[in-house]
């Protein structure tokens, strides 16, 4: 279908232009700020010698757009970092490096990235599950006991704290039952099992309470697509109730899912520090604290970009999800 | 025994008694017309014979049985059978009532699978040979295309496909054609009509419009407050009604081959309405133009979607007369108002107003729109509403404002008093008052109305254009009359233009373009209209099928 693809290309297309925007941005906040960038950027400990090195490295005697593309070029190409003694050259995507810790931002977030993507694709299987069923179970069992029971749980599960309800969760299962040992990050590549089971408490604890919000959404949807003429059509037809809500309103109501769903996978790349800290993972949203708290400038700028990155991406592939379900998006 | 035998029939909604002790038999092959306004309860009898209040609150009385199925007692299971294979609903909305995600074939197979067990292939070649059935041209094709890639008159066959998938006994058309357009309608009528007489169903019919029932059954059943009014066969309730608030009902209904009822200033019962007598002012001379639009054209889109809505419209409006315009959807009639208004700038063209050129809203030149539920702002009062164009001109004293509101509710009918009153504690009828009321409020010379009376019924109907009539006669208003039905123009206009795909392709004085239309799309227009009469309507029906491109 050309439709379809002109459709995925000038999503694609918008997704570089988006990219491009978050680059200028995160720019101009972190490098175009008064005072002495330069200083900023080596770090607090940082001779004079050193921070003269850095100034040299940023161009700051460039004109901003000159410096910005420099940035840029360095992102896309690669450059060679001096560090006084040495030439490092750091090899595209270059996100720089850290002067305090003398590594590269790339390594340093290629080491904290897949301990992020574990527990949020982790537990977006399981938020998804237990959200978008909890809500299509609501929607269906509209007014009675069943449903209210369920609305109680996820409101309830949508009030509690990360920290409460993982901690009761660890001091449960792991200490008073000992279901499972305390958790620890084991990589995936190491011993998938073990990855597993350490990371089903942290799954768990995040996905509960990101499904609280899965399961109204849902239900809203649900019982608005419900409400709809075509459902009136089918139940017309003799098509029976199961079918109905499994094949015509689901469907639906999956659009606004798909868009929730961008935007928290999205962000909790980033954003699932009190997860992370909690359980002791030593993922993306830890190591950008810990580099807020030192002013490793260099390491925050690199990690921000990540992050956006994932956002804009996470969005790109639900909307062309969304075409995907409602060929009537590709027309608009 | 009869398909259908419907006795004492009740159906509660909390308080309000929906339908109230109805009875009436439908045998097989035959086919039934349930005539009346909007809450008189005959689409809920259509549900009720499908069991469809089933699970929603309702109150169901009475006894309602289908081709030996009795609805109120059968059990869940049985009335899922009942359902689609022995009667089969088509309802109103064709877009609304297709699912938007699934391919149309597949939906019309999946009716078709829960009630046969066959296979999902077979199931799919069913579909494609109904499709076929109700003219779906290349059927095998189409049926992989989705609801909103078909068009309005294509959903409706879809639906009417989707109805014949399991051969049922009897169709229960829910005002099928409301949302067509009257060349469609007519095609969607026919239809029905073959496929009667070829599969032998019974038919229930179920419309606001009087003609549409007249095309189509032998039997009509007029309701009202969820009562039988009078029932027997069409033409004796058509031809010659009993019952007062039948009379009432045909009585209101406009139409298209009387010339008009709503006179113009000076004209007399005794017509001297015709040709160019009505531009004339008493005196002899010719009246003066109030509104010019030349070379209007406006497109919407860029590149390669551009759509030109209208392209090329020149006309004159006179002081005091009435322009009617009418066209099928999609012809640019709504677009062409709008821009007469100043709510839409032409693409290229210009407007005049006495004569000099204007841009931009004019406070002589006013509108009043389609929907008058949602062309109020239910937050506010509906005296704030007609107020607001008094505002606008810059008038600050309450108590002016005030009574020149009240006044205005009092000319259109409604009363001073209800200047507090939010939209919702009206009806349609009063809705649309207050619409005219704000359109008086800024005291123009001409009124564009966009389909007016499009959502009201028929008596509502006939009261507001009345209305219509007298303001014109008063006030020497010009009128731009905006509206699909052909009846409704002719009996309001003293000049017609007829648009199709954004071009006037015919204008003159209404009784000469309906008595004799030069242009041959006018002639299929005019022939499409649903006639009062069956007999009419069956000869029209056959010169259709003559007619009808092979």
């Amino acid at each position: 279908m050309s439709g379809f693809g002109g459709f995925v290309l000038r999503r694609a297309a918008g997704t570089v232009v988006t990219l491009l925007a978050i680059s200028v941005l995160i720019y101009v906040v972190f490098y175009a700020t008064p005072g002495n960038v330069a200083q900023i950027t080596c770090g607090p400990r940082c001779s004079p010698e050193q921070v003269h090195q850095v100034a040299l490295q940023l161009r700051l005697d460039d004109p901003l757009y000159l410096r910005y593309w420099h940035f840029l070029e360095g992102l896309l190409a690669g450059q060679d970092y001096s560090t006084g003694t040495s030439v490092e050259h750091c090899s595209a995507p270059c996100l720089g490096v850290s002067y305090q810790s003398g590594q590269q931002v790339l390594d340093i977030i290629l080491t904290k990235l897949p301990v992020s993507l574990s527990l949020v694709l982790g537990a977006m299987v399981l938020w998804l599950v237990l959200g978008v069923g909890t809500g299509v179970l609501s929607a269906w069992r509209r007014g009675r006991l069943s449903e209210r029971l369920l609305t109680v749980v996820t409101l309830a599960g949508w009030a509690t704290p990360v920290f409460v309800l993982g901690l009761v969760l660890m001091i449960v299962v792991c200490g008073e039952l000992q279901l499972l040992p305390f958790p620890e990050y084991v990589k995936f590549g190491d011993d998938p099992e073990q990855w597993a089971w350490n990371l089903l408490l942290p799954w768990l604890s995040l996905a509960l309470i990101e499904a609280a919000a899965f399961a109204r959404l849902t239900r809203a949807a649900m019982l608005e697509t419900l409400a709809e003429d075509h459902i009136r059509t089918f139940r017309a037809y003799g098509v029976g109730e199961r079918a109905i809500v499994a094949r015509h309103a689901l469907r639906g109501a999956l659009a606004p899912v798909i868009a929730l769903n961008a935007n928290n996978v999205g962000s909790a790349v980033g954003g699932a520090v009190l997860t992370e800290t909690l359980f002791g993972l030593p993922g993306i949203g830890q190591e950008l604290v810990h580099a807020v708290k030192v002013v490793d400038l260099p390491v925050v700028v690199g990690m921000v970009l990540v992050v956006g990155f994932f956002v804009v991406i996470a969005n790109a592939v639900a909307d062309v999800l969304y075409a995907v379900a409602d060929r009537r998006v590709v027309l608009a | 025994m009869s398909l259908v035998e419907v006795t004492d029939l009740t159906v509660e909604f909390g308080a309000l008694r929906a339908v109230d002790e109805l009875s009436f038999r439908l045998d097989r092959g035959a086919a039934l017309a349930l005539v009346g306004e909007s809450g008189s309860g005959k689409s809920t009898v259509a549900g009720a014979l499908l069991g469809l209040h089933r699970g929603t609150g309702a109150r169901v009385g009475g006894s309602v049985l289908v081709a030996g199925t009795d609805v109120q007692g059968a059990s869940d299971e049985e009335l899922r059978r009942l359902r689609g294979a022995k009667a089969a609903m088509v309802f109103q909305d064709p877009l609304s009532s297709l699912d938007p995600y699934y391919a149309i074939g597949d939906q019309i197979a999946e009716v078709h699978r829960v009630h046969t067990r066959t296979s999902r292939r077979a199931a799919r070649a069913r579909a494609v040979e109904v499709l076929e059935r109700v003219g779906i041209p290349d059927a095998a094709r189409r049926s992989r295309s989705r609801p909103h890639e078909f068009s309005g008159g294509m959903r409706q066959r879809a639906l009417i496909a989707m109805a014949l998938a399991c051969e049922p006994d009897l169709l229960i058309a829910d005002e099928p054609t409301t949302a067509l357009d009257v060349t469609v309608q007519a095609q969607i009528l026919d239809l029905l009509h073959t496929l009667r007489e070829e599969t032998g169903m019974g038919l229930l019919l179920v419309t606001h419009d009087v003609g549409v029932a007249a095309e189509s059954v032998d039997e009509v059943l007029v309701m009202r407050h969820g009562r039988a009014v009078e029932h027997g066969p069409v033409g004796s309730v058509l031809g010659a009604p009993t019952q007062a608030y039948t009379r009432q009902l045909l009585g209101a209904v406009p139409r298209v081959d009387a010339p008009r009822t709503v006179l113009p200033e000076g004209a007399t019962e005794s017509g001297d309405a015709s040709g160019d007598a009505s531009h004339d002012t008493p005196d002899g001379a010719e009246a003066e133009v109030v509104l010019e639009a030349t070379g209007l054209r406006r497109t919407f889109g860029r590149g390669k979607r551009t759509v030109t809505a209208v392209d090329g419209v020149s006309l004159a409006v006179h002081r005091g007369e009435t322009l009617g315009v009418v066209g099928e959807s999609g012809s640019g009639k709504t677009t062409l108002g709008r821009m007469l208004v100043g709510l839409l700038e032409p693409t290229a063209g210009g407007i005049r107003y006495q004569g000099g050129p204007h841009t931009g809203v004019h406070p002589a030149v006013q509108m009043v729109f389609q929907d008058p539920v949602s062309s109020l702002n239910p937050r506010r009062s509906v005296g704030e509403s007609i107020a607001d164009p008094l505002r606008a001109r810059g008038e600050r004293d309450e108590a002016r404002i005030r009574e020149r509101v009240s006044e205005l509710l009092e000319r259109v009918g409604l009363e001073g008093a209800h200047y507090d009153r939010y939209p919702h504690e009206f009806s349609g009828g009063q809705r649309q008052r207050v619409g005219i009321a704000r359109a008086l409020a800024a005291g123009p010379r001409v009124i564009v109305c966009d389909e007016p009376v499009s959502a009201l019924d028929v008596t509502t109907q006939a009261q507001v254009i009345a209305l219509l009539g007298e303001l014109q006669r008063e006030l020497g208003i010009a009128l731009v009359f905006i509206a699909h039905d052909l009846a409704v123009v002719r009996q309001v206009s003293d000049r017609v233009a007829v648009m199709r795909r954004g071009r006037i392709v015919e204008e003159g004085p209404a009784d000469e373009v309906y008595r004799s239309p030069r242009e041959p799309y006018t002639r299929q227009l005019l022939a499409a209209v649903p006639a009062l009469d069956p007999e009419v309507a069956a000869r029209r029906r056959a010169a259709r099928r003559e007619l009808a491109p092979a």
